[in-house]
């Protein structure tokens, strides 16, 4: 009985992440195809790999999706830590009022923050790389707040108070004392900034001027085009690409723990 | 000096980037093409177009959100108890998709779905009549709850893992059955993570657009196309304003009626 | 004679429309151990952030060692402070943290070593250099946060409540420790605590604040002995305190019997408040006192019996040796020199306002 019960729920799980991956599985299959067919197997080939790093149109849309990613990420990041100290000083009631604005955009349905801000370039400026980096930046805030915030929130802070009756100036303490403790917050808020940014298509289709595209915006034009098998081998590459990025996070994390075990055990 | 100053860009940036663009939006939204002040655009719901495919969107929305619900909540209940708990390895694989680009996901049903693609073959294998499985609702909705369901599963685990195990004995121990303590204890605790996986699978369902376009065409019409289509194909931005102030109400009147359920610690919404 | 070291003169402080402190005045003395006791929310601990530079007073000023320090800031001023929850740096090694304050003051690699090494054995806790703060018990965690502040030499040193996170027989060791380390390094301790056991047990002098007021100033058997008023009676230990009248010198009424006492000066027929400790109360055979009563409750403490004894209309809490089951009659009998006799405070204003010396 017990153990039936534990065969289905090990199987709902297996079916759940069989369903989960066997697109992305097909679409890995389908990058080595020899044939523009999805069904038939026309033999292994490298070759929509080669195509793929000749086709300008791609490769600008990887360096235009890099570059605004990280600058976004940056700029949203500077801007949200700095937010984040000043706010430890306000009033709860204060903070929560700060918080929601940048909450906004994330809440909102994704078309009508990409809307609003076209509306303003439109307006006032033009549509181009700014207003995507702006659009982004925008995006990438509330991820930051949400981030760092709880950080200085579980700050015990008579670490700071500590750290000056030792001595030292509030920089100094801020520095050598809150960063270490924040620092964790400000990368995974980075992290997630930068990927929100890198998967976002909505609000970059409405902000982007013309002849510009990132990756998102690139593989939607493709997606209406109709097949191009470039496009399976890129989804493989960025696929591949992510999986080593968080195997190099959790690989770094897990280290880390294993030392702190290692001093708990000594 | 106080520290406050540091908020200013913050603030500044709010300003300029997310309140300003509101009131664009507002501004576009309540005025016709010559610029004087009208209520047309927002009256124009009234279109059987427009609240037709009003109507479709939440239908949608709320299929895909119940679906997500429905397969994501046991998925969820079975990892937080699994020797894995808390480790990260095995709910990661389950919110990994979330990571890929969300085109490549939609390609990637695309190629399962197709007239020409892997289900349709696998039916022809087997001697049976093909299916049209693209360009329907069906498939905008396969497509959605595919997107969305790491959204789902991922706060509903996270709530299921902060249950202290203390409390489910405690309740063992006060003499109920497991069944009692699933429905009794288990549930209610879980809701918050339920809530902010309604919210976050609910929102961005009910704007969806590039889903109905590329798994539907032409065929389903949702809200979020109709607005896409009045800024980049008709080029009437009044009334593509005027709907999304309809939709910006509409989405603050359901997060209003979600978090009178939510408790506090329901805004930790995402991770 | 010796000096005044740190020294507050008319400290006023408020957060919002709450005012924690009132025109406080206090003075410790080098080389004294000073106790503030009272119970949370009293304005102990606001007194020492004021004193270790953390908050500003509203009005009035902070002396130390003859200058004013009003506006100096924390890392300016020549005292360390022992935080409650022990504040270390927890991305930081035990060694790391003790140089913490060293490396500021810019003090050569080699002397930091010698004072890590000698700070750490001060504490007993040699060989814990290298450790992580999050892999030490609590104990250990308090001990590292005393070695920090040491290193640096203060003339003062602040604690708040630094042994409120730990459980009973470690915080006693922890006493004795503390008073070992204050004999060995020579210098002030300005110690905070609502534990009046804690504060008995460890202090040169002990000042009992109640709502941003100081109730009594003085070493522990004058606070325990001869309680000013009726706040510290209660806080200071279990007291029967009982309205009584001052018929005259040396005369009580208490509950419409007479009792001698030693106090004199209170006038004749004055309403007074009445402190008789419960280990003070003595039971006899009935009719052998000076009024009779019934015991009510009875409970075993270890060292002694705690009874409650109803007579003439008043629960008399009494601590004795002897056994009395429940129910039995006794008597109750107090000699003169047990019986403390303060005044009434003559309005609500009073109850909290210091008797000045």
């Amino acid at each position: 009985m017990v153990k039936a019960k534990s065969f289905i729920e090990k199987f709902y799980v297996a079916f759940i992440g069989f369903l989960l991956y066997a697109p992305l599985l097909v679409l890995f299959v389908c990058s080595f195809n020899d044939s523009k067919s999805r069904t038939v197997w026309g033999g292994f080939t490298l070759h929509w790999y080669t195509d793929l790093f000749q086709n300008e149109e791609v490769l600008s849309a990887v360096r235009t999706s890099l570059l605004l990613t990280t600058l976004a990420a940056l700029i949203a990041t500077l801007i949200g830590t700095l937010a984040c100290i000043g706010m430890t000083a306000m009033k709860l009631r204060f903070q929560k009022v700060m918080e929601g604005l940048s909450n906004i955009p994330l809440l909102n349905a994704d078309i009508v923050t990409g809307v609003a801000i076209m509306l303003l370039f439109v307006h006032f400026m033009s549509l181009g790389f700014t207003s995507m980096l702006i659009a982004h930046v925008t995006l990438g805030l509330p991820y930051i707040i949400l981030n760092v915030m709880p950080r200085f929130q579980q700050l015990d802070k008579n670490v700071y108070e500590a750290a000056q009756d030792l001595g030292a100036s509030a920089v100094y303490a801020f520095v050598k004392v809150v960063l270490p403790e924040i620092i964790p917050g400000i990368l995974s808020g980075f992290f997630f900034a930068f990927t929100v940014s890198m998967d976002d298509f909505v609000v970059t289709y409405f902000t982007k001027g013309a002849g510009i595209n990132t990756i998102s915006t690139m593989l939607y034009q493709q997606l209406r085009r109709g097949i191009n098998p470039q496009m399976y081998a890129l989804s493989t590459l960025l696929f591949l690409t992510i999986l080593i990025l968080l195997g190099l996070i959790n690989h770094m994390s897990a280290t880390k723990q294993k030392k702190a075990d290692r001093e708990e055990n000594r | 000096m106080s520290r406050k100053v540091l908020t200013t860009p913050y603030i500044v940036w709010g300003a300029a980037f997310i309140i300003l663009p509101l009131f664009m939006v507002l501004y576009y939204g309540c005025t016709g093409s010559d610029g004087s002040f009208t209520l047309s655009n927002i009256t124009a719901m009234a279109d059987s177009v427009h609240y037709k495919a009003f109507w479709n969107s939440v239908w949608i929305a709320l299929a895909s959100t119940l679906i997500c619900l429905v397969i994501s909540y046991p998925l969820a209940y079975i990892l937080s108890k699994g020797k894995h708990r808390g480790s990260g390895i095995v709910i990661m694989l389950f919110i990994l998709p979330m990571w890929i680009n969300f085109l490549l996901r939609v390609l990637a049903l695309q190629v399962i779905l197709s007239k020409t693609g892997i289900l349709n073959a696998i039916l022809g294998f087997f001697g049976l009549p093909l299916q049209k499985l693209m360009y329907t609702k069906g498939a905008v909705l396969v497509g959605m709850v595919y997107d969305y369901i790491p959204f789902m599963i991922l706060p509903i685990y996270n709530a299921l893992c902060k249950i202290d195990k203390d409390v489910i004995e405690a309740a063992h121990d006060l003499g109920a059955s497991a069944r009692v303590t699933f429905q009794k204890i288990i549930i209610p605790l879980s809701l918050p993570g339920v809530i902010s996986g309604i919210i976050m699978v609910f929102i961005p369902s009910i704007s969806e657009f590039v889903v109905a376009d590329i798994l539907g065409g032409s065929k389903v019409l949702l809200f979020g196309n109709v607005i896409d289509q009045e800024f980049n194909v008709a080029n009437n931005w009044n009334l593509g304003s005027g709907l999304s102030i309809v939709l910006m109400i509409f989405i603050f009147i359901s997060m209003a009626i979600m978090n009178r359920h939510a408790s506090e610690e329901g805004d930790n919404m995402l991770w | 004679m010796k000096n005044k070291l740190v020294e507050l003169v008319n400290v006023s402080k408020s957060f919002g429309s709450t005012k924690v402190l009132d025109e406080l005045c206090l003075e410790v003395k080098e080389n004294e151990f000073l106790t503030l006791l009272g119970p949370s929310g009293c304005g102990k601990t606001t007194t020492l952030r004021i004193i270790g530079g953390f908050e500003k007073p509203d009005s009035g000023k902070v002396f130390f060692d003859g200058a004013d320090i009003t506006n100096v800031p924390a890392n300016k001023r020549n005292l360390n402070t022992v935080f409650q929850k022990y504040a270390l740096f927890g991305h930081m090694t035990i060694e790391e943290n003790i140089a913490f304050g060293l490396k500021i003051k810019n003090k050569s690699d080699s002397y930091i070593k010698d004072k890590i090494k000698y700070a750490l054995k001060l504490v007993n806790l040699e060989g814990f250099e290298k450790r992580k703060p999050t892999s030490l018990s609590g104990g250990q965690q308090q001990r590292i946060a005393i070695a920090r502040a040491i290193v640096n030499e203060p003339k003062v040193l602040l604690l708040d409540e630094p042994l409120g996170a730990l459980d009973l027989k470690l915080r006693q060791d922890m006493q004795y420790e503390l008073m070992r380390l204050k004999e060995e390094l020579g210098i002030t301790f300005i110690y905070i605590t609502h534990d009046q056991e804690e504060a008995l047990t460890m202090s040169d002098k002990i000042i009992v604040m109640n709502k941003g007021y100081i109730q009594q100033m003085g070493t522990p058997e004058d606070i325990y002995n001869e309680p000013e008023n009726a706040f510290v009676a209660d806080f200071i230990g279990d007291s029967n305190i009982i309205d009584g009248i001052m018929l005259e010198d040396r005369l009580v009424e208490i509950l419409g019997t007479k009792f001698e006492c030693v106090d004199e000066g209170f006038g004749r027929n004055r309403p007074v408040d009445v402190v008789i400790r419960p280990e003070d109360v003595v039971l006899g055979e009935e009719g052998q006192g000076i009024l009779d009563g019934v015991v009510t409750s009875l409970i075993f403490k270890g060292v002694h019996y705690e009874m409650e004894v109803e007579a003439n209309g008043y629960e008399w809490l009494v601590h004795s040796t002897n056994c009395h089951p429940v129910g039995s009659k006794v008597s109750i009998s107090v000699i003169p020199f047990n019986i403390q006799i303060m005044h009434k405070p003559e309005s609500e204003d009073e109850k909290a306002v210091t008797i000045d010396e």
